[in-house]
C-alpha cells in the first residue's frame, strides 16, 4: 500500500477503454466506404444517362427494338428523324452477338481447359512459370492488335478451315449455306474471339484447378490412381462448376469485343444464323460502324443499342458470378 | 575399429530410365512417319494435315504402347497426355505467331523519325519514312495520365474498403467490380459521349477518352490492389493496432507500406489495360493529326487511333504505318508488363 502511495503523480489516469471509433477513423472509413461505392455511382450512372438518351427511340419502338431486325431511317422535310416511321431494331445484331461469342466459348474452352490442366498438373516448374507469364501477357493484349492481327494472319487459313468444315460437315444445319461467300464470316470473328477470350477462361480454370484439395489430389494418387484418374476422380469435379462461371465470363468478355470485331467481320444488317456466310455482326461493331455518318437522333438508337449491350453483359456476368460463388467444395 | 557402412547413393526411381526416354522418343518419330506417309499417300494436303495427323498417330501410338506394358488405365493417362499438350500448344501457338508478324511487318517503319514527326504533313500514299507517332504517344500519354490520376484513388480506396473495412458492402461492391470489369469498352464511350460530351462540352476532346479509360481502369487496379492487400500478413495490421493506432494509422503507415511495390504493380497493369483500347478513342477524341497537349481543347492523337486511321486506310504505305504502330504499341504494354511482373516479384517491400 504504502508503495503505491509514494508516488501518486507519476501513475497517468488510465485511458478510456472503448470501442468507439476516433474522429480521424470515422473519416477514414467514410472516404473509403465513399470510393468503394464509387463503382456502383459509375455503373449507375451508365444505366442512367444511356437510358436518359435512347428514351425516345425506346418509346417509339418500343419492344420491337430487341425483336425487330430493321434500320431505316425516315426523315421529315427538316431533316429530323420521324420516329413514328423510323425503323430501329437490333433483333440481328443481337443474334449476331450471341452468335459470335457462342463460337468464341464453343472454340476457347476446352482449349482453355486442357492448358489449364496441363499447366496445373502436368507442366515442370520452369515450362509452368514461362508459359503463365505468355498467358497473362497475352490476356494484357490490346484488342485492335488481335483484330488486325486476325484480318492479315488468321483470315486465310480461317477460310480455309471454313471450306473443309463446309466440305465435310455441311450436312449440318448450322455449317450449310446457299452461296458459297466464306470471307469475313462469323466463324472467323469466332475464332477471333476465342483467341482473345483463352487467356481469361485458361487463367480462371487454372486458378480453380490450383485450388483443388492437396489431401484429395494425394489419396488418390495413394489409392494407385494414374493422373488422368486423378483429374476425372478428383479436380473436375471439384472445379467443374468454376470452369463454367470462367466460361460464363469470357462469353461476356466476346459479347462486348467491339474493334476486332468490326475489323474481320463483314458486317451486314441481317438475322445470320450460318455460322460460315460471310455477313452478319454484333451490337458493340454496329455501333462504332454507324457512329460515323450518325446524325444526332440516330446516335440516340445507339445510346439504346449501347443500353441493350451493357444490360446483356451486366446478366452474363452476374450469371457468371453466381455460379463461380455457389462453387463450393464439391468431388468425390 | 567398425567398418565405415556406405551410404547408399540417393536414386531417383520416379525419373525416366533411358529405355523409356527411348520409347517416348520412337513413338514421336513413329509418329511422323506415318503421318508423312499419309499425308504422301493421300490426297491430304498442307500443314493442317501434319498437324492434325501427327496429333492422332501421336496419340494411338503412345495408348498402344501403353496398353501393351501397363495395361488400359495407363493408356488413358497417355491419351489425357496427349490431350492436355495439344491445349496448351493451342493456347500459347497465337501469340507466337503475332508476335513474329507484328515484328516482321512492323520493322521497317522503324526509325527515329516516328519519335520526332506527327502527321499533320503527311499523306496516305506518302513513302513510310515520312511522318510519325508523335502525336499519338503524346496524346496516349496525355490521357493515359489523366485517367490514373483519377482511377488510382478509386480503385485502390475500393480495395481498402474490401480487405481492411469489410463492412456489409463487401459482397455487392466485390460483384460490381467484377460487372464493371465486363463493361465493354464501347459502352464505357458510349457513356461519356451521353454524359460529359453532349450536354456539356459538345466537342470531342482529349478528356473525354481519358475518362471512358478510367472506366475501364478502374476495376483492373481495384482487383489486383485487392489481391495484394490480401497478402499483406494481418500480423502487421495487429502490430499496428497493438502499438496503439487507430486503424486510419494503421493502413497508412503499416499496410499500405508494406503493399507498396504491389499497389504499383496494380497500376501498372490498370495502364497496360487501357494503353490500347481503341473503340472510346474512336468515339470520343476525334483523333487528330498533329501534337496537341491540352485535353481539353481540339482533337487528340492517340496511338490505338493512329493504328485504327492507318488500317482504315488501307493504302500499303499505311498499312506498313499501321504495323509499325502496333509494334510501338506492342513494345510498350511489354515493358509495362514485363515491370509489373518484376515488381510483383517481390510483394511485400521490407
Amino acid at each position: 500500500m504504502t508503495l503505491l502511495e509514494s508516488k501518486p503523480a507519476d501513475i497517468p489516469a488510465p485511458r478510456e477503454i472503448t470501442t468507439k471509433p476516433r474522429v480521424s477513423d470515422k473519416i477514414f472509413r467514410g472516404v473509403v466506404t465513399a470510393g468503394g461505392l464509387s463503382s456502383l455511382l459509375i455503373l449507375g450512372l451508365i444505366l442512367i444517362y444511356l437510358t436518359y438518351q435512347g428514351y425516345d427511340v425506346l418509346k417509339s419502338q418500343g419492344f420491337g427494338f430487341i425483336t425487330g431486325s430493321e434500320w431505316s431511317l425516315v426523315e421529315d422535310e427538316s431533316g429530323n428523324i420521324d420516329l413514328n416511321q423510323t425503323k430501329f431494331g437490333i433483333a440481328a445484331m443481337l443474334i449476331g452477338t450471341i452468335l459470335c461469342a457462342t463460337i468464341a466459348v464453343v472454340i476457347a474452352v476446352p482449349i482453355s481447359v486442357l492448358a489449364a490442366l496441363y499447366l496445373t498438373f502436368y507442366a515442370p516448374a520452369a515450362i509452368r512459370k514461362f508459359m503463365v507469364s505468355i498467358i497473362d501477357l497475352m490476356a494484357a493484349f490490346p484488342s485492335v492488335l488481335f483484330g488486325i492481327w486476325g484480318f492479315f494472319v488468321l483470315m486465310p487459313s480461317a477460310e480455309y478451315w471454313a471450306k473443309l468444315l463446309h466440305k465435310y460437315l455441311g450436312f449440318l444445319p448450322f455449317f450449310d449455306m446457299q452461296v458459297p461467300v466464306f470471307t469475313r464470316s462469323p466463324f472467323v470473328a469466332g475464332v477471333v474471339l476465342a483467341i482473345m477470350i483463352i487467356p481469361i477462361v485458361t487463367s480462371i480454370s487454372r486458378e480453380i484447378f490450383g485450388q483443388t484439395p492437396l489431401d484429395r489430389i494425394q489419396a488418390a494418387f495413394a489409392l494407385g490412381a494414374t493422373r488422368w484418374a486423378m483429374i476425372k476422380a478428383v479436380v473436375i469435379p471439384y472445379g467443374r462448376s468454376g470452369v463454367v462461371g470462367g466460361a460464363m465470363l469470357g462469353l461476356g468478355r466476346a459479347m462486348g469485343e467491339t474493334v476486332a470485331v468490326y475489323t474481320v467481320l463483314n458486317i451486314v444488317y441481317q438475322i445470320n444464323w450460318q455460322v460460315l456466310l460471310g455477313a452478319g455482326g454484333n451490337v458493340a461493331s454496329m455501333i462504332l460502324l454507324k457512329f460515323g455518318e450518325a446524325g444526332e437522333g440516330e446516335v440516340k438508337a445507339l445510346m439504346a443499342a449501347g443500353l441493350a449491350l451493357f444490360i446483356l453483359t451486366l446478366l452474363v456476368n452476374f450469371v457468371a458470378d453466381f455460379i463461380v460463388k455457389s462453387s463450393g467444395a464439391k468431388g468425390r | 575399429m567398425s567398418t565405415v557402412i556406405a551410404a547408399p547413393k540417393p536414386g531417383k526411381p520416379w525419373t525416366a530410365t533411358p529405355k523409356e526416354r527411348a520409347i517416348v522418343v520412337g513413338i514421336y518419330l513413329a509418329a511422323a512417319v506415318v503421318s508423312f506417309v499419309i499425308v504422301a499417300v493421300t490426297p491430304m494436303k498442307g500443314k493442317l494435315a501434319y498437324f492434325t495427323l501427327f496429333f492422332f498417330a501421336s496419340i494411338i501410338i503412345d495408348f498402344s504402347v501403353n496398353y501393351v506394358q501397363r495395361g488400359m488405365a495407363s493408356a488413358k493417362d497417355a491419351i489425357a497426355r496427349g490431350f492436355v499438350t495439344v491445349g496448351i500448344t493451342f493456347a500459347v501457338l497465337p501469340i507466337f505467331s503475332i508476335l513474329f508478324e507484328v515484328v516482321k511487318r512492323g520493322y521497317q517503319g522503324l526509325g527515329f523519325g516516328l519519335l520526332t514527326n506527327d502527321m499533320s504533313a503527311t499523306s496516305v500514299n506518302d513513302p513510310i519514312g515520312n511522318g510519325g507517332l508523335l502525336h499519338a504517344i503524346t496524346g496516349t500519354l496525355v490521357m493515359v495520365v489523366i485517367a490514373l490520376l483519377v482511377a488510382m484513388p478509386i480503385g485502390i480506396l475500393t480495395a481498402v474498403y474490401l480487405t481492411e473495412i469489410r463492412g456489409k458492402f463487401s459482397a455487392p461492391i466485390k460483384f460490381l467490380v467484377q460487372a464493371m470489369s465486363g463493361v465493354p469498352s464501347i459502352v464505357a464511350g458510349l457513356f461519356i459521349l451521353s454524359a460529359y460530351v453532349y450536354p456539356i462540352t459538345k466537342e470531342l476532346s482529349g478528356f473525354a477518352g481519358s475518362m471512358a479509360l478510367m472506366i475501364l481502369m478502374i476495376p483492373t487496379i481495384a482487383r489486383t490492389s485487392e489481391e495484394v492487400l490480401l497478402l499483406i500478413p494481418s500480423d502487421l495490421r495487429e502490430a499496428g493496432v497493438a502499438l496503439g493506432g487507430t486503424q486510419w494509422r494503421t493502413v497508412a503507415l503499416v499496410v499500405v507500406p508494406a503493399a507498396k511495390s504491389g499497389l504499383v504493380t496494380a497500376l501498372i497493369l490498370g495502364i497496360a489495360r487501357v494503353a490500347g483500347e481503341t473503340a472510346p478513342l474512336v468515339l470520343l477524341t476525334g483523333g487528330g493529326e498533329s501534337v496537341n497537349l491540352n485535353p481539353f481543347n481540339g482533337p487528340m492523337g492517340s496511338l490505338p487511333m493512329y493504328i485504327w486511321k492507318c488500317f482504315g486506310q488501307g493504302t500499303e504505305e499505311s498499312i506498313a504505318r499501321a504495323w509499325s504502330g502496333i509494334l510501338v504499341l506492342l513494345v510498350i504494354v511489354l515493358a509495362l508488363f514485363t515491370m509489373a511482373r518484376y515488381l510483383s516479384e517481390r510483394k511485400v517491400t521490407k
